[in-house]
């Protein structure tokens, strides 16, 4: 499927199936992240049962310490 | 009209009217590593009244590549950042009250440092230091920029009390040590980004003109072209410890102070006495004089002995280099400085 992920259209593997598994597959599961979808902010509990479709418009922030 | 802030006066957010405000106020900066200098060279041109700078760490050789404020001879002589950044600061603009302080920012130390501050920027370079900035901005009513940066990545927001979500409420956890070291690299454009978010922020807090603030945590990866910027308003808590309707300031609790650090990046740990005292460096380096290497200028003493090397501040501070592990630095530590 195709996403729109902070702003760049971006094909990713189908079996990628909820924000969970997206932020494995682009190595941010260990980053404390603010994901929002289609403009709604998840709760950091709900990354797992978000499900994800076809042109989903994703915003991904995480934080980093260095300085 | 002044010459010297002329362009910044031409600009019209800002306006004389502006520099007046810029010139009447005091702003803390909490580190001076790359982002540190960044801000403060921007802040000390661009007017500042008052400016305090503190840092932990003394200048080496790889800093030079993105520290703007340091020269070689900083790095030759290990210089504290504190010390060689005050110099080159007031090099810069002589009419800036600058003070700087080598000094390790915990409980203690913040709650002094805050007094009489406009504003807080944050240029450390881990969550448990962001975390005490956090609280003592809630406590204080003070607003604070975060900023932080890795390899072409950096990101920026700014926490007005009252107003935004703060650092705990967009955290909720604490991130893990891991997570504060990165080991990735820099590039310095990275860093130059992030100061301009940081420093754009803080000048139209300085100025009041708090309508134009970005009120976003703001996100860029520099080498693969990306940005992104979130609204994140939403994320504010009424049950958060340290900005919501019942507040512990949980950081800014004693018992949360930690005596040991390992430093960001590098093979260190840093030991704080628990009782501060000064040290007595001429007297510490003939007593290590027979054991190993000692090096001294007024501000530490380095003393090395096999593969280890020691830096002990005059604050009682002591950085043991060569090791990641906190048992192994603490004997080390008890082993030579009792
Ligand atoms: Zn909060």
């Amino acid at each position: 499927m195709e996403l729109l992920i902070n702003n760049d259209k971006i094909k990713i593997p189908d079996e990628i199936g909820n924000v969970s598994v997206l932020l494995e597959h682009f190595q941010l599961d260990k980053h404390i992240v603010i994901v929002e979808v289609n403009g709604v902010i998840l709760d950091k509990t709900n990354h797992r049962d978000t499900r994800l479709s076809d042109g989903d418009k994703i915003e991904i922030v995480h934080f980093v310490g260095g300085g | 009209m002044s010459e010297r802030y002329s362009r910044q006066e031409i600009f019209a957010p800002i306006g004389a009217e502006g520099q007046e405000k810029i010139r009447n106020k005091h702003v803390l900066i909490v580190g001076a590593g790359a982002l540190g200098t960044g801000s403060a060279e921007a802040l000390v041109r661009a007017g500042i009244g008052k400016l305090t700078i503190v840092d932990r760490d003394y200048v080496e050789w790889s800093n030079l590549q993105r520290q703007q404020l340091y020269i070689e001879k900083d790095a030759q002589n290990r210089i504290p950042k504190a010390v060689a950044a005050k110099e080159r600061l007031l090099q810069v603009n002589s009419e800036v009250d600058i003070q700087a302080h080598i000094m390790d920012v915990s409980v203690g130390e913040i709650e002094e440092l805050v007094k009489g501050v406009h504003l807080i920027i944050d240029a450390t370079d881990n969550f448990d230091i962001r975390l005490l900035l956090n609280d003592a901005s809630q406590k204080y009513t003070i607003p604070w920029i975060y900023g932080s940066c890795v390899g072409s990545y950096g990101i920026s927001y700014t926490i007005i009390p009252g107003k935004t979500p703060c650092l705990n409420c967009l955290l909720e956890s604490v991130p893990l040590g891991g997570l504060t070291c990165d080991t990735a690299g820099i590039i310095s454009p990275t860093v130059q980004m992030v100061v301009a978010y940081q420093v754009t922020e803080a000048l139209k807090i300085l100025v009041e003109d708090f309508d134009s603030l970005l009120r976003k945590l703001q996100s860029f990866d520099l080498w693969k072209n990306q940005q992104t910027a979130i609204d994140v308003q939403s994320l504010k808590k009424d049950s958060c410890p340290s900005c919501g309707t019942v507040r512990t300031y949980p950081y800014l609790d004693f018992s949360n102070q930690t005596k040991t650090a390992i430093l960001c990046g590098r093979e260190s740990v840093q030991i704080r006495p628990s009782v501060q005292a000064e040290r007595n460096l001429d007297e510490l380096a003939s007593m290590l004089a027979h054991q190993g290497k000692v090096d001294q200028n007024p501000f530490l003493l380095s003393f090395t002995i096999d593969e280890k090397r020691m830096v002990i501040f005059k604050d009682g501070r002591v950085f043991v280099h060569g090791t990641k592990d906190v048992s192994e630095a603490k004997t080390l530590y008890h082993r030579y400085l009792g």
